[in-house]
């Protein structure tokens, strides 16, 4: 009898578990594989307008970027509000891998060469990889290749160079929000008065918010610790717009920087942005992608 | 009485077998074409996830929409970020089935063509889509292709006026898996 009692009751439980084999979802059979998924698209460019955003530019491809800063806006119409002049920056950006790039460009303001090297440490990544943040390092370096004109200060090449330090640390906070903080150190080899410092301890602040697929908004702020900087530099402000076609994004934004390398709109900025808008500036990046190294891809 | 409850428990254990018999893989290749004059864009995964059940010819196809990858970084961002929206629709799943299913011999090795239809659902929508498939068995393992086109319009997947020359509208999909036992 209690053999008769088991048989059933196994019965029942193959029934049953035959039948529910019926129902069950095949796929679950497989359960989850788990993989790491690296957050992209923080900002649209490895810019935020000035500062460098926490994108990287993609590994083999080469991004070159043409960018304008006009004559301030309060020239007004005689200087057709800054259109009439403007400094011009070009520039290189390369993605050596997933995690370094390099860049160098040639700016017409002060005649400045730069280059620079950026090393992401951290990447945001959930999934078997769990990162809440991107951690970037920046070292970059430039060189004012005017022609000498302080005849009290002998013309070497270590009295024109300057050196820039930064932090990036940010992270993507939904798929249209993202911010980053910028700690930066400029270190100049010369400075012109003995109030100025040769080190310019700042803090960057950098966001984005998406207001479509294409279309970003903008903005970054430099704040300068006090008694380090020539009288009359103000803290780096500006806003702008992103706008994304395939191949090119479109900066376009206004800012009191008129220098688009770190020594010069984090330690050189003069605009103010009160009612007057003495020293704001219109400007635009510009930047076109090229696959230099396609990825292979077999069939 | 008691012949009659072993003579059930072994029919049921049959049973249980048959419907157990299932093959997979998780590493199915799925890709797809765009081509148009101005711009040839391929996508491809190769870690799709298939599982068909030979007992009744039921088929479920999944694959991680961030797994295609792209000769250019800048196509697999966009992709991701404007076409995909892979952070708010990771999947793309087909659940379908082989019509007119007669059951795999998987012991005889050969070809045959057969239709199959099921629902894919990708970007948040869900639409009826219908194939040939050809699965050929290789001792023992099952080998199953199938080509097909989708409209990207019918998963509300929208080209701006900029790229529609770039962009075609419907997508040759492709999709080749080799399948296992499942133990």
């Amino acid at each position: 009898m209690m053999f008769k009692n088991v048989l059933i009751a196994a019965s029942f439980l193959f029934l049953f578990s035959s039948l529910s084999a019926q129902e069950e979802d095949l796929l679950s059979l497989l359960g989850e594989t788990e993989t790491t998924d690296y957050t992209n698209a923080s900002f649209k460019t490895n810019r935020v307008i000035n500062l460098h955003s926490l994108e990287n530019t993609a590994s083999g491809v080469l991004d070159f970027k043409i960018s304008h800063r006009f004559n301030p806006i309060n020239n007004g119409i005689y200087d057709f509000f800054g259109l009439d002049g403007a400094n011009i920056r070009l520039g290189l950006d390369y993605g050596v891998n997933d995690v370094m790039m390099v860049g160098i460009g040639r700016s017409s303001f002060e005649k400045t060469i730069d280059g620079y090297i950026k090393y992401k440490f951290l990447r945001q990544s959930k999934g078997k990889k769990n990162m809440p943040i991107t951690a970037a390092l920046l070292l970059t370096s430039a060189v004012n290749t005017l022609k000498w004109t302080n005849p009290d200060v002998e013309d070497l090449l270590k009295n024109r160079l300057f050196y820039t330090s930064q932090l990036i640390l940010g992270r993507k906070f939904s798929e249209s929000f993202s911010l980053q903080l910028s700690p930066t150190l400029v270190h100049r080899n010369l400075v012109e008065t003995l109030a100025e410092k040769n080190d310019v301890f700042a803090l960057g602040i950098g966001t984005r918010y998406k207001i479509s697929k294409r279309i970003a908004i903008n903005g970054e702020y430099i704040y300068l610790l006090p008694d380090q900087v020539a009288n009359g530099v103000t803290n780096s402000l500006s806003v702008g717009v992103d706008i994304e076609t395939g191949g090119h994004v479109f900066q376009l934004h206004f800012s009191n920087s008129r220098s688009m390398i770190e020594k010069g709109f984090v330690a050189e900025s003069y605009g103010t942005w009160d009612s007057s808008l003495e020293g704001i500036h219109f400007g635009f990046n510009i930047s076109r992608v090229f696959t230099l190294k396609r990825k292979k891809l077999e069939n | 009485m008691r012949k009659f409850f072993f003579g059930f428990y072994i029919f049921f254990m049959v049973v249980n077998v048959i419907s157990g018999q299932k093959y997979f893989t998780k590493t199915g290749h799925i890709s797809f074409y765009s081509d148009t004059p101005l711009e040839k864009i391929e996508g491809h995964n190769k870690s799709s996830n298939c599982v068909l059940d030979v007992a009744t010819g039921k088929l479920e196809v999944a694959t991680l929409v961030k797994g295609f990858q792209f000769e250019k970084a800048l196509m697999q961002e966009h992709f991701n970020e404007n076409y995909m929206e892979s952070d708010k629709f990771p999947k793309a799943v087909f659940k379908g089935q082989i019509d007119n299913y007669s059951k795999l011999d998987i012991s005889k090795n050969g070809k045959v063509t057969v239709k199959v239809s099921g629902d894919l659902t990708m970007h948040g929508v869900t639409k009826k889509v219908t194939t040939d498939a050809v699965v050929s068995i290789n001792n023992g393992k099952i080998i199953a292709d199938a080509n097909f086109n989708i409209l990207l319009a019918d998963y509300n997947i929208k080209i701006p006026a900029l790229v529609k020359d770039q962009i075609a509208k419907s997508l040759k999909i492709k999709v080749a898996c080799t399948l296992e036992p499942l133990k």
